[in-house]
């Protein structure tokens, strides 16, 4: 059974009586000791699909498919069970380095407080104790139990927004750009922190970023995302040295490669902005900003398809350069 | 987990153990403390001067203002103003009302049997606590409850209604809806179930403390009402810009109840400004409502100043005036010091 399963996962927020699409059709499986990456610019849904999974979204959004978390279908759970579920089986971890901590209330409270709610015989004394050794297991001292968190450093409360999501032992961690605006060498403390975390624990880890490297070095699988819709999904390591769809392939452009004088002088952007989820292109909603597109791009809406081993792609061009190739 | 983590993210002068950085932040604290009460004395000495200049320039002959319209010829006159000190220059003037007043004497009352000024402000002092920090309390407690629930319904029926109550009232004149009160519930013509004015009844009788408690409703609720709106539409305010911070997010991601989010996270965030304010307005609890309580003759400060004003009676004016500015100044300083206290983030600032 898979830890987190979506299944034609569909997202809707309403604003100003209008329904803008956040995310539109996407199926998504995390297995125990597995991470998962999300990639794509901003406005692409990933977090959007983050907040899914615990329904974190604002009222009045619209969701429909499923989420099945451990086998219980979040999306039609009673408020009870949903409360006992959250954080106990899967928790998430902001970007704390913003605003994800309460700035007013100590470190060590925030750390105890969901012990508190999910366990309330653990009492405060042992909820407290074991904020404070969850502090250490990330690398905080813990005499910064009683510290508030303007008193840390960026990287530190991004610890402490980890050591959090560990508290009541979760089975699925998502995490939510965890290490956007942090510096690099922490990035890459915060990074270690996350693969020991799978490794030693056997967690499922989601994690969503714009930022490829990231996900390329953690991840054992990472879709792409694009107005919605995963475009491409496949192994971590590979999809970005060797991308299938227009998109993703621009995308890992967009980094430059180390030791690549060439790439790191000229790094290739990716014209134009991603589409307006109110007037969404016709066909592939990606053609009007695709180096590759024919006519049949603007006619046709293309869903995933087989791209090689282990490998999907919702791009014209798949199926058809690999007979090509075949055939030459 | 066996960790990775160098010092390397660890907060500028931030030491295992907590000893220096604390001792620092109390160094630091002592030291704003000292400037935050130079601060509150030098406005003191200001007003002390201010004050003293301000009546000094009042047009109209003070001696002449002392006889209240009683005929006197010219030596009765130069006389008074002998015996008043007003023919001194102003150093020696000035230099005199200096020590008086630091001495704790604000001189004697013109009108009121010429009783010293001190004992007739500390006469008054008590029913305008009882009556203006009763209301303060009251409108801070149920504004900061109808702020708090509308701003987090917001949009909703609940919302739309207590806000606009709210801004109603807040346009209201004070006396006029004093009255108003009065006519419904306390004239012949209304209901007549509350006392008309005053603090107790004159004929006696009753449990002197519910007597007091039953002539306070009137008065205090008239204040209690025009003053919600301020803490409700601030706490409103607040909560809806608390009510997308990701805090919140992080809040409900772990499980708690949506009263839960509220009380323990979005409140102690949102209840910043509101404090300001209660703490603010605690400086104008002895300055009172003259107005309201002219309208009930409530014996108070403000009625006190109302009838110094109608005299006028120029030291017992100038001795209100300082004991106003001396008690704003106090509570401002006050609510200064308690301030870091509140919110974390400025202890270190």
């Amino acid at each position: 059974m898979n830890l987190l399963e979506i299944r034609d996962l569909r997202v809707s927020y309403r604003i100003n009586g209008e329904d803008l699409p956040a995310v539109r059709g996407v199926d998504l499986d995390v297995q125990a000791g597995e991470t998962v990456g999300i990639a794509g610019e901003s406005g692409c849904g990933k977090s959007t699909l983050a907040g899914a999974v615990l329904r974190l979204l604002p009222n009045g959004t619209r969701v429909t498919g499923q989420v099945r978390l451990a086998g219980e279908d979040v999306l039609s759970m009673s408020w009870g069970r949903l409360r006992a579920v959250r954080w106990n089986t899967a928790s998430i971890v902001f970007q704390a380095a913003m605003h994800g901590l309460n700035p007013v209330r100590r470190i060590g409270q925030q750390i105890a407080e969901p012990i508190l709610v999910h366990e309330p015989a653990a009492g405060t004394r042992r909820a407290a104790a074991r904020a404070a050794e969850l502090l250490e297991q990330v690398g905080v001292p813990a005499w910064r139990v009683r510290s508030y968190p303007h008193e840390l450093s960026g990287g530190q409360r991004q610890r402490v927004m980890i050591a959090m999501a560990l508290a009541c032992d979760p089975q699925l961690i998502v995490a939510d750009e965890p290490t956007t605006a942090l510096d690099v060498m922490v990035q890459a403390q915060v990074l270690n922190l996350l693969r020991d975390l799978v490794r030693e624990r056997g967690v499922g880890l989601l994690m969503i970023s714009h930022d490829l490297s990231v996900l390329a070095d953690l991840c054992d699988r990472v879709a792409v995302m694009y107005a919605g819709r995963v475009v491409e999904q496949g192994p971590g390591g590979r999809l970005f040295t060797d991308a299938t769809h227009p998109y993703a392939r621009a995308l890992a452009a967009a980094f430059p490669v180390i030791g690549d004088p060439a790439s790191r002088m000229a790094p290739r952007g990716l014209p134009g902005d991603p589409p307006d989820p109110r007037e969404l292109p016709s066909g592939c909603p990606f053609h009007p900003r695709c180096p590759d597109a024919v006519v049949v791009c603007g006619e046709t809406d293309v869903r995933l398809r087989e791209a090689g081993p282990d490998r999907t792609a919702a791009c014209v061009h798949v199926g058809v350069t690999q007979e090509r190739e075949g055939i030459r | 987990m066996a960790s990775t983590a160098t010092d390397a993210d660890a907060a500028p002068g931030a030491q295992p153990g907590g000893g220096a950085p604390r001792r620092r932040l109390r160094a630091g604290t002592g030291r704003w403390v000292l400037r935050k009460l130079v601060g509150a004395s030098l406005t003191l000495g200001f007003v002390l001067v201010f004050n003293f200049v301000l009546f000094r320039m009042m047009p109209g002959d003070p001696a002449k203002t002392f006889l209240r319209g009683r005929q006197a010829n010219p030596e009765r006159l130069a006389q008074l103003r002998d015996e008043l000190g007003l023919d001194d220059p102003w150093p020696v003037q000035f230099g005199k009302y200096l020590r008086e007043t630091l001495r704790g004497n604000l001189g004697d009352s013109w009108s009121q049997g010429n009783r010293p000024v001190v004992e007739l402000i500390a006469d008054r002092l008590w029913p305008t606590l009882l009556l203006s920090g009763t209301a303060l309390v009251l409108a801070a407690l149920v504004g900061i409850w109808l702020g708090a629930r509308s701003g987090w319904r917001h949009g909703q029926a609940f919302d739309k209604g207590s806000t606009g109550v709210a801004i109603g009232l807040y346009s209201l004149p004070e006396w006029w809806l004093g009255l108003l009160l009065l006519l419904v519930f306390a004239s012949p013509a209304g209901l007549n179930i509350f006392p008309g004015g005053g603090m107790t009844d004159p004929r006696g009788g009753v449990d002197p403390v519910l007597d007091t408690l039953w002539h306070l409703v009137l008065p205090c609720t008239t204040l209690t009402l025009v003053y919600i709106a301020q803490y409700a539409l601030i706490m409103r305010s607040s909560v809806l810009d608390e009510r997308y911070a990701e805090y919140l997010t992080t809040a409900r991601a772990k499980g708690l109840r949506d009263d839960q989010v509220l009380t323990r996270h979005a409140l102690p965030n949102a209840l910043l400004p509101t404090l300001t304010l209660f703490f603010l307005s605690l400086g104008f609890v002895v300055s009172g409502a003259i107005t309201v309580e002219t309208v009930y003759s409530w014996p108070g400060l403000g009625l006190l100043s109302y009838e110094a004003l109608s005299g006028p009676d120029i030291p017992l004016l100038q001795g209100l005036f300082l004991v106003f500015s001396v008690t704003v100044i106090l509570m401002n300083l006050l609510a200064d010091l308690l301030y870091p206290l509140l919110d974390p983030r400025v202890r270190l600032s």
